[in-house]
């Protein structure tokens, strides 16, 4: 079932047109992937229905509701958002990290968590194997560490829709595998997970529905062994494509430069 | 922790009352004793309590908003701008004509100089665009009181506005509180009511706002909240600093770096501070009373140097 929808989806950035009329629906437990070359508009779509930006032309729905016509407080209760930079200015406490994604819930670092909160927290901590982290100050772990400490921030909000930009790049294979298991799982929960992504292989691996940007118009939209062939993305990203199959699983790999 | 800073800032508040050129009052009689604590002692010990409070609150809040452990209203250059603004007041015959012009020029002042800060961060909150802004704002203020007091009408107008510049909590009265301490109670309730939204500024804005932070709101309120603080402050104190910069550092570790958990202890750690240092230009044996604001930036400029050599720590290097 169709949880976020953008019709006609304009965004302009001066001059130049960064989504070109997008029209792409995404459904509630699945895992869908938004993929394409640097500057396709990843980000920008991602914004858009994370409701941070608003559109210049075009509407984004959240369960047939306008995204930026919800209020703050109900939006930030429904859409849990993780950004590319997961950047923390202090060095807070794993635990305290996590809490971060309660605050839509009216949770105040100052005081003692409510039940409730430090429930969502516990769950959240447990889902990501992060529970000897809490203890920890961030600035003590190392990056994959902490990429799992934002990915339970974003749990704890118990969001019906999480939206994550680049939650693998910069990430060891292990954490990138373990980060894409858990979106994984949060899908089969029943979330709906948009997730943008610049490796291929784990797209096809993952991903349950891809939509494909270039140049700010959407080139295809569908399940991934049809989106990702070689057909589609060649000109997409403007370069040659071999398949390889691994368990029946057709993986991209990028073979020629065609300048 | 908020227990025992509470209790040392109210032994501090004592101890600014017991202290003084005559020692115990009361041994003029009873009389002049009365007198020198209620028209002389306790002024300058309430608004210690108050210009403290005001300004630790706003370093803890400033840094917090701009994630930046460096903001502080004296570096940044809103103490500088709040005193130009109060100075104009003071010289143009506005203060005389209007009891509540002082402080609303501070308040005007700061605000302006939060202003033109903010925009310098909205390009990029990293620690040197924010300190070039500072330099630039704290420049451009200088500048300004330095045209003020080469237009000072004589000797006597140009020492009194240097003297005023350079701090102090000594011979006020009772109207300095009265026009210092709403604004100054106001602001930090403004601070303290959006508390929880600093936390989330811990993310960056982007996450932020998805967590339901309306940043363009928090911003005006914060941007009040602070011109309240720091304007009402300067302009019955002049300008105090390192105690903004200081204070969140002394409690930020021990509340877990928690911003919004900063907010109270900082505030009790800045009255602390201004409450010591005013006892200790009283006991110093020198022949004129050190200035408050030159004694907290000899003290409080080196302590700072500490705190970043000790830290040597990520967090500081952004």
């Amino acid at each position: 079932m169709t949880m976020l929808a953008t019709h006609g989806l304009i965004r302009r950035r001066g001059a130049r047109t960064v989504l070109d009329e997008i029209d792409v629906a995404f459904a509630k437990g699945r895992l869908s992937a938004v993929v394409g070359p640097n500057g396709a508009g990843k980000t920008t779509l991602l914004r858009l229905l994370a409701g941070l930006d608003s559109a210049d032309g075009g509407e984004v729905l959240l369960d047939g509701h306008r995204v930026d016509r919800l209020s703050a407080a109900v939006r930030s209760r429904r859409i849990a958002f993780l950004p590319q930079s997961a950047a923390v200015y202090w060095p807070l406490l794993g635990r305290d990290l996590v809490a971060l994604g309660r605050l839509p819930h009216g949770a105040d670092l100052s005081r003692p968590l409510s039940p409730p909160d430090a429930a969502a927290i516990d769950r959240a901590l447990a889902r990501v194997g992060g529970a000897s982290l809490a203890t920890r100050r961030i600035d003590e772990l190392s990056q994959g560490e902490r990429a799992r400490l934002g990915l339970a921030r974003v749990l704890a909000t118990e969001a019906e829709a999480i939206l994550a930009d680049e939650p693998v790049a910069n990430l060891d294979p292990a954490y990138a595998l373990e980060a894409m298991t858990l979106l994984k799982a949060e899908a089969a929960r029943g979330v709906c997970v948009v997730v943008c992504l610049h490796d291929l292989g784990l797209t096809a691996r993952f991903a349950d529905h891809v939509a494909l940007l270039a140049a700010g118009r959407l080139q295809a939209s569908g399940p991934p062994a049809a989106v990702l062939h070689p057909t589609v993305i060649d000109p997409a990203y403007g370069v040659g494509f071999r398949t390889v199959t691994v368990d029946g699983i057709a993986q991209p790999i990028a073979w020629t430069y065609r300048g | 922790m908020k227990a025992v800073l509470a209790l040392l800032a109210a032994a501090l508040f004592l101890a600014s009352i017991a202290t003084g050129p005559v020692g115990w009052p009361w041994r003029l009689g009873d009389e002049v004793g009365w007198a020198i604590v209620l028209d002389l002692r306790l002024p300058r010990a309430l608004l210690g309590l108050l210009v403290g409070a005001a300004l630790g609150l706003s370093g803890a809040v400033l840094q917090a908003w701009l994630r930046n452990p460096l903001a502080e209203p004296g570096v940044i250059g809103v103490s500088a701008c709040a005193s130009f603004a109060a100075v104009s007041a003071f010289y143009s015959g506005l203060a005389a004509a209007f009891v509540l012009a002082l402080p609303l020029a501070g308040i005007a002042g700061a605000a302006a100089g939060i202003a033109a800060l903010m925009s310098a961060v909205r390009a990029g909150a990293g620690t040197v665009s924010l300190l070039l802004m500072g330099v630039a704002i704290n420049a451009i203020a200088a500048a300004l009181i330095s045209l003020v007091l080469a237009l000072a009408p004589n000797p006597f107008a140009f020492q009194e506005i240097w003297l005023w510049l350079a701090g102090s909590i000594a011979d006020r009265d009772l109207r300095h509180i009265l026009v210092s301490a709403p604004f100054i109670v106001a602001g930090a309730g403004l601070v303290l009511m959006n508390r929880r939204w600093l936390d989330a500024l811990s993310l960056g804005e982007d996450a932020a706002r998805s967590l339901g932070v309306d940043t363009r709101r928090l911003g005006l309120w914060l941007t009040l909240a602070v011109g309240l603080m720091v304007g009402a402050a300067t302009a019955v104190a002049g300008m105090v600093g390192f105690v903004g910069l200081v204070a969140p550092h002394l409690v930020r570790a021990r509340v877990g770096f928690k911003p919004g958990a900063t907010l109270v202890p900082s505030m009790l750690v800045g009255a602390i501070l201004v409450l010591a240092a005013d006892i200790a230009v009283r006991l110093l044996p020198t022949d004129y009373e050190l200035q408050l604001g030159v004694f907290t930036s000899l003290v409080g400029a080196p302590f700072l140097v500490r705190v970043i050599r000790r830290a040597q720590a990520s967090w500081l290097a952004t």
